[in-house]
């Protein structure tokens, strides 16, 4: 895998919320095909990693690659590129003024809509092609009867799977997962990791911060274990569980599993 | 005998008042039509309100966007700065000096009173609503605008769509309320000669030295606006509370 070309390059990754040192030279890179999943304590930076990889959070120094672009310059226009990765926060963020079919075709319409224009399509026919491509994609969820709901009106593993699938309808290359079961009723977890074990199936390449052990250790190709902003250690699934070599991290395992 | 004459008396002082009242009520209403300036001080004062509650809502969400875009992004802190700025200047200083500052001084050459008095309520009441603005864009989680970003629409496309439409959902109440406060409000602008609702009395008692009528018609009349205003005020806010839950009514399956 790693004579490929990584899909993100990470390199001397910094960020600081003022005086407070979150994320202290961070260097990875993630390949296309791969499951990341970033564990860690709570304070040691893995949510502001994962933030920093779509610029959610300006990176205060380092280098994002993504598709030869370093998006962390700010000069770059960051918009085109987070088209294409998708993020599924915590507290899933669905869009409380729009539908459920309204929150899946806002940005692919919003954003694709001016060049579906220009390459002779009515505005009319693009719109119906993005409610199209919404319907099969409830369908593949099992939520087709909730389109025209509003997101209140839903269960949390509900509002979570559409969520992950509004991401998937603007195609992205890579799925950035921040703890998507962690606000979640226990009964729910499942239909949501569900889902998410399904598209790293089809070979979706995904980055995920979890406190989820098990699914960490069945979907995961490699393990990045974040302590006091840094990679404590990183490996295989098996090797980091298992045997692992920073006692931080054994410390950390020994307590969660 | 003497008690017959007493209330013989009182029915003949009962007339005479009737007859009194009915004609200080005439001379304040029917005689050279005065009902008609009622109507057009009401007229005048529903049109400097309307004009000013579109001129203060578009300053007061301005000002409340420049602030929230700034706390967000950190990228308009000079703006932010005069935002602030005149926030303070205008509720810092009694509305009656706004009025007779631009009515003297800066619109001195213009002689469109009405427009000066709309505009000088404009500008205070966008003052006020920028503080409720705030409070509604405040009141739409931060997620949604994360969400917006995510997807890879712009910071402009995310307001439009999503933060905007919940703020407005969040503080047409009291943005209304404030609607309401300005109608009242506006009878100030007697004060530099505009003929709005609150000027008609003084007028109507110069010629009939009774302020009776002309006073508890003007205060019915702005009383029936703000009726009507708070009525709608009502039925917007049951819209609202409708709003999310339509279409659905599945709760949780």
């Amino acid at each position: 895998m790693n004579n490929q070309k990584p899909l993100i390059e990470v390199k001397g990754l910094q960020k600081s919320f003022g005086n407070l040192d979150v994320l202290r030279d961070i260097s990875t890179a993630i390949y296309p095909g791969e499951k990341v999943v970033v564990l860690g304590p709570s304070g040691s930076g893995k949510s502001t990693f994962l933030r920093c990889l779509n610029c959610l959070e300006d990176p205060t120094g380092g280098e994002i690659i993504f598709e030869d672009v370093n998006i962390a310059d700010p000069s770059v226009n960051i918009n085109v590129h987070r088209q294409k990765m998708g993020m599924v926060f915590q507290q899933f963020n669905l869009f409380n003024n729009k539908t459920v079919l309204e929150n899946i075709t806002l940005a692919p319409y919003t954003i694709y809509s001016k060049q579906a224009v220009k390459d002779g399509k009515t505005k009319k026919q693009f719109k119906q092609e993005c409610i199209d491509n919404a319907m099969v994609l409830l369908r593949r969820i099992g939520l087709e009867e909730k389109a025209n709901v509003y997101p209140s009106t839903l269960s949390g593993g509900q509002k979570q799977r559409i969520a992950i699938v509004r991401a998937l309808a603007m195609n992205p290359k890579v799925m950035l997962f921040d703890e998507p079961t962690s606000a979640l009723d226990p009964e729910m977890v499942g239909e949501v990791l569900d889902l998410i074990k399904e598209l790293a199936d089809e070979g979706m390449t995904m980055v995920i911060v979890t406190h989820e052990m098990g699914f960490a250790r069945e979907v995961g190709t490699r393990v990045l274990f974040m302590d006091e902003g840094v990679i404590a250690e990183e490996g295989a699934p098996a090797e980091v569980f298992d045997n692992p070599k920073n006692p931080r991290t054994a410390q950390f395992f020994k307590a969660v599993l | 005998m003497c008690s017959l004459t007493n209330s013989a008396e009182k029915e003949d002082m009962k007339i005479f008042l009737a007859a009194s009242i009915l004609e200080r009520f005439k001379k304040a209403v029917i005689v050279q039509d005065r009902w008609k300036m009622y109507l057009e001080g009401l007229g005048n004062t529903i049109a400097i309100a309307v004009v000013a509650a579109i001129i203060g809502t578009i300053i007061g969400v301005c000002l409340a966007m420049v602030n929230y875009l700034n706390k967000k992004t950190g990228k308009l802190s000079i703006l932010s700065k005069i935002a602030n700025f005149y926030i303070t200047i205008v509720r810092g200083t009694p509305v009656v000096l706004q009025l007779m500052i631009l009515y003297f001084i800066v619109f001195v050459s213009w002689d469109n009173g009405m427009m000066i008095g709309a505009i000088t309520f404009g500008i205070n009441s966008g003052a006020y609503v920028a503080e409720i603005a705030r409070a509604g864009f405040e009141s739409v989680d931060d997620g949604q605008m994360e969400a917006g970003r995510s997807l890879g629409l712009s910071t402009w496309q995310t307001m439009w769509h999503i933060v905007i439409p919940q703020a407005v959902k969040n503080c047409l109440p009291p943005l209304f309320n404030e609607f309401i406060t300005l109608v009242k409000e506006t009878a100030i602008v007697g004060y530099v000669g505009i003929m709005d609702l609150g000027k008609i009395p003084g007028l109507i008692q110069s010629r009939t030295f009774d302020y009776l009528f002309p006073l508890l018609i003007a205060a019915v009349l702005y009383l029936a606006v703000v009726l009507v205003l708070t009525r709608i005020l009502h039925i917007i806010e049951k819209k609202l509370s409708k709003g999310e839950r339509r279409n659905g009514g599945a709760l949780n399956e």
